[in-house]
């Protein structure tokens, strides 16, 4: 293979709805601050249907060019379609390298497309980077359940292809940035539909069990009252996270008893426990010690809450707690 | 001789562990604080075939080997001894003697639906005046025509109200004495049988322990066990089997106990270290930790006897002396080793002490099986 | 109707712990499972055989040891198992190790192949679709609900906000989301019959699959180096006002991938 017959960086423009995704926008981004090192452009390529308002914002997002499949058969993301009209604009285009969104479009894209066209693929990637050297691609993704860090290459085989977690990639913004839209028109679409869509079904509000969730946002005595507790939903709200409490928090009355984290409770696993106002009586710890990261907020510093985080916040938590909600919501 | 476990053996432990911690312990405080007799895991352990696991394929059951069966009442019992129990009496005092002594209809009739089909079984000797002296049977079974007709009552009998087959005892010839018990496989509904009051006990407060009440009962003759004059007999051979299950009960309990101490000790810090770090913490742990394991071969060693078909009685003797005196102990250290926090509720080492107790007292105190143990060396 | 069932025996990585000292994972002693997503995609396929009465055979490629896994898989009621092991098949990436299993799924007959949608250690969630590809089926992936409909296959397959139901002829490959459904335990009975139940044992000579296509030389990709995160050590404590207690907690988490 004649790696210097395959140039630019592409990136996958996935959209639902008309709406692009934000881990597109994203992927714009670092494909910037990659093509400046491999001293390439940034394409976009646009499978969907009535595009050209979507065209318009790429450039804003610092797209080169945008490589525009308009479709009616593109309209609603199915796999084989979009796999189609990928693979044959890599095989047009050849691009070193093509980046997607790890979303659950990308994920189910990216390895198809990947063994049509016979190349690497890597998933979940956290970080990506050119090797100085060889001009690689070195894509970064945690594995082992998050336990370990792998840096994979792609030596041989092109296009270079990753999938990105969200939110890990900065956005970046231009005005009048010049670029060009290219209609690009791949044959036979319809035929390659082998799935129906019998139904889209909107999710609505789910119940979640402390357990399943990622992220724990834990309210003890500290919090006093139903008010303090509000605080603490605003925050979950912000994080996507799920509302926990001590055992001191659920005979007051203020949480449920399918809340409760502790010994005589839930053991919970989360990825992130931030424990407010609880000053961490070992059955409370007995509950959560094992949680990724812990992070406690309380007032009094000799609270042995402390002795279990990895973060410790000393202050009023019901300062704290509103704080942080709106400068995650600011950002 | 091999210390070994098969795989077979070494995989069906790994699913009674996971069957006990995921559906057994959430509820092991619940079921103990309401003296509540846990009717979902029943039927969940139903559907997982823990109720006949050593009863072959053809009635119903999984057809495997005693071993495997009582390391299921143990793995119950370590996270709950109400749950290891209610599998243990129904098995062991159940099922067994059907299997031994039952007839094939008998078999055909009972077994598969006790199996396999959600019918628990009970097993009925203890009277007021018949406890440690078993032989002392005042309920009475006369024949007439067709029938048994039974009259009497029975005390603390296990799964009691909740069991829909019964294995009664009782006698048909006074005049024979032991020789003149005889037994009966009899069904809850019938006329004239009737669940009493129902026992609040110290420990295993989830285990239904009821009185059973026969009034003119008529029992079809097709539900004699065995032939008449054998029940005492038959009722000593299900007991010496049974004792084996109490005796993994206990080394569950034990294990279950010692687990939580453990845990316990390296997490929780006084004079600015753990208590694990303690010698007299370790000793105690080292003195705890040899118990149980000498109290693990004695059960698994009487379990292997059983299995070859070989004179187990005097083993499963020491097993269930030894196992139970060690649960006692054993439990009774934790609590102390938890210290004040084990006297909670918040804890379960105080619910194991109570559980406990138990193990040296049905299925032949302690003192009946020093009995039978001091017989054997004596023959 | 005959159902292939692709399972990974994986460490349970839930219970993987750093050592303190060096930084590196302590893996002796952790159990191996067999991969949540792929046991609920068992499940659903024993579901289907209760049911419909199919035929469940389950596959796996691995080291020796993945033996046990399909033990249990047979425990719970699998028919047949096939164990694909093979040091030539060793070091390989979904490409390759999607390539050695499709080779191996051919020589089966299949209506329906069910894969785990993601390995808790590669955590790709690639092999299922690669699958797919090379022996050119349908797939559907993210399935949260499976039935069938005569010849075809009815799957809930799950978006972040959204579910599509889609319709797919048979054959075809669906990947299980481990909440497609609660795997059943196995039975005492179906340990031990699972235990005496010939496994069908496949190496690189028994399929027919390029060298350039399997194992570390038939990989594309490559991992270049691996570490594990930094060592947990005593917490940080801060007192700082409620702004910038908010703004330095954000970065620390943001550092950690956690937001």
């Amino acid at each position: 293979m004649d790696h210097n017959e395959w140039k630019d960086l592409f990136v996958f423009m996935e959209q639902t709805d008309r709406q692009i995704a934000d881990v597109s926008f994203e992927l714009l981004g670092k494909g910037k601050e990659l093509a400046k090192e491999l001293d390439c452009h940034v394409t976009a390529v646009l499978p969907g249907f009535k595009l050209e308002p979507l065209c318009r914002q790429l450039a804003e997002y610092g797209a080169d060019r945008v490589i525009a499949i308009d479709d009616q058969d593109l309209n609603v993301y199915m796999t084989e379609p979009y796999t189609h009209v990928l693979s044959e604009v890599i095989r047009k285009y050849k691009p070193e390298i093509v980046l997607y969104g790890a979303t659950a479009i990308g994920r189910d894209l990216a390895p198809r497309v990947s063994a049509r066209v016979h190349t690497g693929l890597t998933a979940d990637c956290t970080s990506l980077e050119i090797e100085p050297d060889s001009g690689l691609l070195l894509m970064t993704r945690p594995a082992f359940g998050g336990n370990i860090m792998a840096t994979i290459v792609c030596a041989d085989h092109r296009p270079q292809m990753a999938t990105v977690r969200p939110g890990v990639m900065t956005k970046l913004r231009y005005e009048n940035h010049p670029c060009v839209v290219e209609p690009f028109t791949v044959s036979d679409i319809k035929g390659h539909i082998n799935l129906e869509i019998v139904d889209i079904v909107k999710k609505t509000g789910k119940k979640i069990n402390i357990q399943d969730a990622n992220i724990l946002i834990s309210g003890g005595r500290g919090m006093k009252d139903e008010e303090g507790f509000k605080l603490l939903n605003q925050l979950a709200d912000q994080l996507g996270a799920t509302v926990s409490a001590s055992r001191a928090a659920v005979e007051a009355g203020l949480a449920d008893k399918e809340q409760q984290v502790g010994q005589t409770g839930k053991t919970v696993r989360p990825n992130l426990y931030i424990a407010c106002g609880i000053s961490g009586a070992i059955q409370h710890l007995a509950g959560m010690e094992d949680a990724e990261v812990i992070v406690a907020i309380n007032s009094d510093p000799s609270a042995p809450i402390f002795e279990a985080a990895d973060y410790g916040l000393v202050g009023d938590v019901k300062k704290i707690v509103p704080a942080l909600t709106d400068y995650l919501m600011k950002l | 001789m091999n210390f070994e476990l098969s795989n077979e053996q070494i995989m069906a432990r790994g699913l009674f562990e996971q069957f006990a911690e995921k559906e057994v312990k959430p509820l092991a405080q619940e079921v103990d604080e309401q003296e509540r007799f846990p009717k979902e895991t029943v039927e969940k352990m139903n559907k997982t075939g823990f109720f006949g696991i050593p009863i072959p394929k053809e009635y119903g059951g999984q057809g495997c080997d005693v071993l495997t069966y009582i390391m299921c009442v143990e793995e119950l019992s370590k996270a709950c001894a109400t749950t290891g129990v209610i599998v243990g009496a129904h098995t062991s005092l159940a099922c067994d003697p059907i299997m031994k002594f039952g007839t094939e209809a008998q078999k055909q009739k009972y077994l598969t639906p006790m199996t396999s089909g959600s019918k628990l079984g009970a097993f009925a000797l203890t009277e007021p005046n018949a406890g440690t002296d078993a032989s002392g049977q005042q309920t009475k079974a006369i024949l007439d025509g067709d029938n048994y007709i039974i009259n009497g009552s029975k005390i603390f009998i296990t799964n009691g109200g909740e069991a829909d087959i019964y294995i009664i005892f009782a006698m048909t010839d006074k005049s024979k004495g032991t020789r003149g018990i005889s037994a009966f496989i009899v069904e809850k509904g019938w006329a004239g049988f009737t669940i009493g009051k129902k026992e609040l006990k110290m420990g295993i407060r989830g285990s239904a322990t009821t009185e059973l009440i026969f009034e003119n009962c008529r029992v079809p003759k097709e539900n004699l066990l065995g032939k008449e004059g054998k029940g005492f007999s038959i009722a000593m051979q299900t007991l010496d089997g049974g004792r084996i299950s109490i005796a993994a009960q206990a080394l569950g309990i034990a294990e279950g106990a010692f687990a939580e101490a453990v845990k316990y000790v390296k997490e929780r810090k006084q004079f600015n270290r753990p208590l694990s770090a303690f010698q007299n913490t370790q000793f105690s742990l080292a003195e705890l930790k040899t118990k149980i394991e000498a109290a693990r071969y004695l059960v698994y060693h009487a379990a292997c006897k059983k299995e070859a078909k070989q004179a187990f009685s005097m083993e499963a003797a020491m097993a269930k002396l030894f196992a139970a005196e060690t649960a006692m102990e054993v439990t009774t250290k934790c609590v102390q080793l938890l210290g004040g926090y084990g006297y909670t509720r918040d804890y379960p080492v105080e619910r194991m002490m109570r559980d406990a107790k138990i193990t040296e007292l049905y299925e032949g105190t302690s003192e009946v099986q020093k009995m039978v143990i001091g017989s054997a060396v004596l023959k | 109707m005959k159902i292939v069932v692709c399972i990974k025996q994986v460490p349970d990585t839930n219970e993987v712990k750093l050592d303190q000292k060096t930084g590196t994972l302590i893996r002796e002693g952790v159990p191996s499972i067999i991969n949540p997503d792929d046991k609920a995609g068992l499940e659903a396929a024993l579901w289907l055989k209760d049911q419909y009465d199919a035929e469940v055979t389950v596959i796996t490629m691995g080291p020796p040891q993945a033996e046990t896994a399909l033990r249990e898989a047979l425990a719970m009621g699998a028919d047949h198992a096939v164990l694909l092991t093979d040091r030539r098949f060793g070091g390989a990436d979904t490409w390759a190790t999607s390539k050695t299993l499709a080779s191996a799924i051919k020589k089966l007959e299949f209506d329906l192949i069910i894969t785990g949608r993601q390995a808790i250690d590669g955590d790709t969630a690639q092999v299922g679709p690669q699958i797919a590809e090379h022996l050119g089926i349908p797939h559907i992936s993210y399935a949260e609900e499976l039935d069938l409909e005569a010849d075809f296959v009815v799957v809930k397959r799950q978006f972040e906000d959204r579910c599509h139901i889609l319709k797919a002829r048979q054959p075809c490959l669906i990947t299980a989301l481990s909440e497609l459904c609660e795997p059943r335990y196995m039975t005492p009975g179906g340990i031990f019959t699972a235990w005496k139940t010939k496994i069908t044992v496949l190496n690189r000579d028994d399929l027919d699959v390029e060298d350039s296509n399997i194992g570390l030389k038939g990989s594309p990709t490559r991992v270049k180096k691996s570490f594990t995160k930094a060592v947990k050590g005593a917490g940080v404590i801060v007192n700082l006002d409620p702004s910038e207690s908010a703004v330095w907690l954000t970065e620390r988490l943001k550092e950690k991938f956690i937001i």
